[in-house]
């Protein structure tokens, strides 16, 4: 090592990964000293992952239970062991080849909000069937004297749904009346509590007709509608949440002279933090002792590493890429520059806090025709018979009618089967209006390192490297975590080169390194290093390494940021469509323009700062030119935040993730076109979903005003409509017609 | 006349036991992992004992 420390960093924070007091930190107590672990393990998939993941971890000693979720990928575990120490899950898990990490606390997996929909649905299904017997035997002809008794018997039990299953609908209705606005709740529990109360007083009466059947059933298909919303949001919620964490929990610390494992919010400024290679770095800070390199992309967008020694600056977010760091804190974990991101979001908040939702802007247009309507049925049915009781009766059978049974379904159940659809291709959606917003826009922004590009280097001139140098190269860069040593070792392995081994190999954070064997010494690195004083004559753009035995040149490497497969024709895809696309970058001009000639990309800014980004998305708002914005580093959350509509890939940084609306998972950038595509198909199928259910309003309109509509005749149209739309909404096609397929990986 | 009153007895007594298993399976995590209960069927033995059944045997 060349720093001459007094403390080993590395020996006291151990392997990179999560430490046992990381996944203590995020256990929870289940008494008598058992601890509960949650983690989520994306690779399960099938009933073998299952055996073999409970089965290892039931092995290992402490280990109580074991139980995989397989809808949410997640493993809890309950362990007890003498010393409070956890066992070593997420090694034992990597050992048969299972990546896991830790499923933190704060995203509990019980949701009472879905819980309550179900029990509201549940209660509603079974008043409304039960009625719907009772229902049956009167249309068919009861006497007088049973039908008041059916009808005493649907009264009872329509009591229960209407005020327990009905109160979902009067909640929000109520909340918007009070901001003087309405949506599709206030025609819905106007209806279901007239048609209840008049149906009660027609039932004492002994009047012929009751509709307890209608407002029963009535509630239980919007409560269908309602839940699947719901369980949609909350599916995609909890798969981004599954993904892996990269702002730690905690950080190791020194305090006298001892090290010691905090939570990020009890770091001072003026602490003294320990990073191993491997880790992020925490907290912003000054470098104290040792010499590094620090993957920047996830913050800043420049994807060649940064080398940094005493007093340097660092940021928070920072991959610490080869040396161990001791780094002072200068801020405290909610100053840090990940918080700074996290307020700039909240400020930019743009398009998703100004857009309506479809649903509510027909309710707006709807519901106030739907009450005028009802009104004027009383009103000219009162004015010709005088008649109060047939008037109110005919007003109810109105709205009842109107009631937007079909329009509460028109559009959830869509959204529904475009969620699944973009699910089976590997993109999350994490709300309904997302689709809506990403039907409507007319331009791209993508973001450069980890977007356009996989963030990561790959090697260009494998071809032009003779064997003997590649098997040297390979087995110096076998070990090593740096990403430009990795790119080598992984073309090295597709070849067919001898591995060669050495005596010792060394790694010399911010040059490179360095193996001796049968008294040569080899070096691999920066070349001003490698070649030892003598300079290198280097006009390239792309970063390079050499290699050298002895000081003498063998190799050359030439390492670029690979672009993700497919970036070509997403790009190419989305420009066919009619689309803007442009590249807003952090990183140097030379770098991205060099991209952008090779993407066919026109407009592109680079050396952009966070702000600068989110001012760049602005200025397309204020020109009412609607962007989605592909992004996935720290500087990207905000610009995500701002854009009308936002997605990023799997790999992006917490906060990027959480600001974006889509997150998907595969490598490849086609998710762009085949997301816009699902978005756009969905919105054609809503509106002819909003027109079936209008067409089948005017139809049932004028029954109901002239005052034909029985409550059998209600039943009957009610459900035909929502049978109609739901059958639409399933026409959805898996793959979109216009959005690419995927298609073999291919390397620029 | 009355056997109808019965039949309707029943019948409400019937659909009121069934809403109360079906709250009782949404209270005791029955639908917690649908696709894994689908997967365990096929699973020889109950993972979660720690392998003991394969060694008593």
């Amino acid at each position: 090592m060349t720093c001459c420390t007094t403390i080993d960093v590395q020996s006291i924070v151990g392997q990179p990964g999560t430490m046992p007091d990381e996944i203590r930190l995020a256990s929870r107590d289940l008494g008598d000293g058992t601890r509960q672990t949650d983690l989520s393990v994306p690779g399960v998939h099938c009933a073998a992952c299952i055996a073999a993941v409970e089965r290892t971890l039931a092995r290992l000693p402490g280990v109580e239970r074991a139980r995989v979720n397989l809808s949410t990928r997640r493993v809890a575990v309950a362990w007890r062991t003498g010393d409070g120490v956890p066992p070593d899950l997420i090694g034992a898990l990597r050992g048969i080849g299972y990546e896991s990490h830790l499923f933190a606390l704060d995203q509990d997996a019980r949701d009472p909000e879905l819980a309550g929909l179900i029990k509201a649905l549940a209660l509603a299904g079974f008043c409304s069937m039960n009625i719907m017997m009772l229902s049956l035997s009167v249309w068919s002809g009861a006497d007088a004297a049973s039908r008041q008794a059916f009808h005493l018997i649907s009264a009872l039990l329509a009591l229960p749904a209407v005020v327990y299953s009905g109160r979902v609908f009067y909640a929000s209705a109520w909340s918007a009346l009070r901001h003087g606005r309405t949506n599709m709740d206030v025609p819905i529990s106007i209806g279901v509590s007239l048609a209840f109360a008049l149906s009660l007083y027609d039932t004492l009466h002994n009047a012929p007709h009751a509709y307890f059947d209608a407002a029963t059933s009535l509630l239980f298909f919007l409560l269908i509608g309602r839940t699947l919303d719901h369980v949609m949001r909350e599916r995609a919620r909890s798969a981004v949440a599954g993904l892996a964490r990269l702002a730690p929990a905690g950080a190791t610390i020194l305090r006298d002279g001892r090290p010691l494992y905090i939570p990020m919010s009890e770091i001072e400024p003026g602490s003294t933090v320990l990073v191993a290679a491997g880790e992020r770095v925490p907290i912003d800070g000054v470098v104290e002792h040792g010499v590094s390199e620090l993957d920047c992309s996830v913050v800043s967008g420049e994807s060649a590493p940064r080398k940094v020694a005493l007093d340097d600056k660092v940021q928070a977010g920072v991959m610490n890429l080869t040396g161990p760091l001791t780094v002072r804190a200068t801020a405290r974990a909610e100053d840090s520059f990940l918080a700074e991101m996290v307020r700039m979001m909240a400020a930019a908040e743009g398009g998703r806090a100004r857009y309506r939702r479809v649903a509510d802007r027909a309710a707006a247009l709807y519901s106030p025709v739907v009450h005028t309507m009802a009104l004027l049925s009383f009103l000219g049915w009162l004015y010709l018979t005088g008649d109060w009781h047939a008037s109110v009766t005919i007003a109810i059978a109105v709205l009842i009618i109107t009631c937007p049974c079909a329009l509460g379904l028109a559009v959830p159940i869509v959204q529904v089967v475009a969620a699944r659809r973009l699910f089976e291709r590997g993109i999350m959606v994490k709300d309904g209006t997302a689709l809506e917003r990403m039907a409507e826009i007319d331009g791209v922004a993508f973001d450069k390192t980890g977007t356009l590009t996989l963030g990561r280097p790959s090697l260009l001139n494998a071809e032009q490297i003779p064997p003997s140098a590649m098997g040297i190269a390979f087995g110096m860069t076998i070990g090593s975590r740096h990403p430009a040593a990795r790119a080598i070792a992984e073309a090295a392995a597709r070849g067919t080169n001898p591995i060669m081994a050495f005596d010792r190999i060394e790694e010399m954070p911010g040059l490179g390194l360095e193996a001796s064997r049968d008294g040569d010494r080899y070096r691999l690195g920066r070349p001003e290093w490698v070649l030892e004083g003598r300079n290198p004559e280097n006009g390239l753009a792309e970063s390079v390494s050499y290699l050298t035995r002895n000081g003498d040149l063998l190799a050359a490497f030439v390492m670029e940021d690979s672009v993700r497969p497919d970036a070509r024709e997403a790009v190419d895809d989305l420009v066919r469509q009619g689309l803007a696309v442009e590249i807003v970058s952090g990183d140097r001009a030379a770098v991205v323009e060099g991209l952008a000639l090779k993407l066919g990309v026109h407009e592109v800014s680079s050396g952009l700062l966070p702000g600068e980004k989110v001012a760049r998305v602005a200025s397309h708002e204020q020109a009412h030119r609607k962007i989605l914005m592909v992004g996935d580093g720290l500087n990207d959350a905000p610009a995500l935040a701002a854009a009308h509509v936002s997605m990023a890939p799997a790999t992006a940084a917490d906060i990027g993730r959480n600001a974006a609306d889509f997150v998907f998972l595969n490598e490849s950038l086609s998710a762009v076109g085949g997301a816009l595509g699902i978005a756009r198909r969905s919105r054609t199928l809503i509106v002819q979903n909003f027109a079936l259910a209008v067409g089948y309003n005017a139809l049932a309109v004028p029954v109901a005003v002239l005052g034909y509509v029985t409550p059998l005749v209600a039943a009957v149209a009610m459900s035909l409509s929502s049978i109609i739309v739901v059958a639409n909404a399933l026409r959805l096609p898996s793959i979109p017609t216009g959005a690419m397929s995927p298609g073999p990986p291919r390397r620029n | 006349m009355s056997s109808m009153w019965w039949l309707i007895l029943i019948g409400l007594g019937m659909a009121c036991a069934g809403l109360a298993t079906f709250l009782w399976s949404l209270r005791n995590g029955q639908y917690e992992d649908l696709d894994g209960a689908a997967e365990r069927v096929l699973l020889e033995e109950d993972p979660g004992d720690k392998g003991r059944t394969h060694q008593e045997r």
